[in-house]
C-alpha cells in the first residue's frame, strides 16, 4: 500500500479512462481522433499492469516489463496507422471514415 | 479530512486524467484534442513516478508524450485545416454510445470494487537501470529476452511497413 491510497482508486481511474476511450472510438469519425482514442485505451491498460505489479507482486517486475512492451507496440501501431492515414488522405483527400468506402478493386 | 502529499498528488493526477481524457474525445477541434491527449499522457507518467517506476515514467514521457504525440500532430497538420471544426455528433449516436459506455463502467466498477485484492507484503524490489538491463537480456527464469527480440523484429517490420505504405506509388 503506497501511503494509504487503496489499489481500487487507481483501478477506478483507469476504468474511466478505458471507457472514455471506447466512447471516443464509437462516436468519432475522423481516423486520427480514432487513433487517439486507441492510445487512451492502451494507456489505461498500462496503468492497470503497473498498479497490479506494484501492489500485488512487489517482488517481481512482470507488469513493469509488460507495460514497456505495450508502449513499444503502441509506438509501432501509431507509426503504421499514420502512414496508412496519410496514404488514404492522398487518395481520397479526406480522412473521414464514412467517405472512405471504396477499396482498390 | 487531511490529505498527505502523495494523496493530494494522486487526486490532482487522476482529476487531470479524467477531465482531459473526456475533453480528448469530445473536443471539436482536432489539434486541441491532441494537446489534451498530451496532458493525459503526462499525468500518467506522473502516476508512474508516484509508484516509484522511474524508468517506465521516463519511457512514457519520451516515447508517448515526445514521440507519438509529435507524430499525431504532424499528421494532423498534413491532413486537416487547423481552423476546421468537426460537425456535432448526432445526438442519437452520442446518447447510445454514452449509455453503452456508462453501463460498461458500472459493470466493471462493481466487479472491481467488490473484489478483495490480497495485499502482498513481500519486500519491494528496487527498480534500477542495472536490474532492468539484466532482466531484459537474461534467458533465465524471469528473464525477458524472447519478448525483447520479438519486439525488435516488430519495430523493424513496422518501420519498413510505414516507409513502404507512405511512399508515393505510381499513379492509379
Amino acid at each position: 500500500m503506497i501511503s494509504n491510497i487503496p489499489i481500487h482508486y487507481f483501478l477506478v481511474v483507469s476504468t474511466i479512462m478505458f471507457f472514455v476511450g471506447i466512447y471516443g472510438f464509437l462516436t468519432r469519425r475522423n481516423l486520427i481522433t480514432m487513433l487517439m482514442s486507441v492510445e487512451l485505451i492502451l494507456n489505461s491498460v498500462n496503468i492497470n499492469f503497473v498498479v497490479f505489479n506494484r501492489y500485488l507482486y512487489p517482488d517481481g517486475l512482470h507488469g513493469h516489463f509488460f507495460s514497456i512492451f505495450v508502449i513499444a507496440v503502441a509506438a509501432c501501431e501509431a507509426a503504421v496507422a499514420i502512414a496508412i492515414i496519410i496514404n488514404i488522405y492522398r487518395r481520397f483527400t479526406t480522412i473521414n471514415v464514412e467517405d472512405v468506402s471504396e477499396m482498390k478493386y | 479530512m487531511e490529505f498527505t502529499g502523495t494523496q493530494l498528488m494522486f487526486i490532482i493526477f487522476s482529476a487531470i486524467i479524467v477531465i482531459f481524457s473526456i475533453l480528448t474525445v469530445t473536443s471539436r477541434r482536432i489539434l486541441r484534442a491532441a494537446i489534451y491527449l498530451l496532458f493525459v499522457l503526462i499525468s500518467t507518467a506522473g502516476i508512474y513516478f508516484m509508484l516509484n517506476y522511474q524508468f517506465l515514467a521516463a519511457v512514457q514521457l519520451g516515447l508517448y508524450a515526445g514521440g507519438i504525440i509529435v507524430l499525431i500532430i504532424f499528421s494532423i497538420l498534413l491532413t486537416s485545416h487547423i481552423s476546421q471544426k468537426f460537425e456535432k455528433v448526432e445526438w442519437k449516436k452520442s446518447v447510445f454510445s454514452a449509455i453503452a459506455v456508462i453501463a460498461g463502467i458500472i459493470v466493471t466498477l462493481t466487479a472491481v470494487l467488490n473484489y478483495q485484492f490480497e495485499a502482498n507484503n513481500a519486500i519491494t524490489q528496487e527498480v534500477d537501470m542495472n536490474l532492468i538491463g539484466t532482466k531484459l537480456l537474461s534467458y533465465d527464469r524471469g528473464g525477458y529476452v524472447l519478448p525483447f527480440e520479438v519486439i525488435s523484429i516488430l519495430l523493424l517490420a513496422s518501420m519498413i511497413g510505414a516507409i513502404v505504405i507512405a511512399k508515393k506509388g505510381k499513379k492509379v
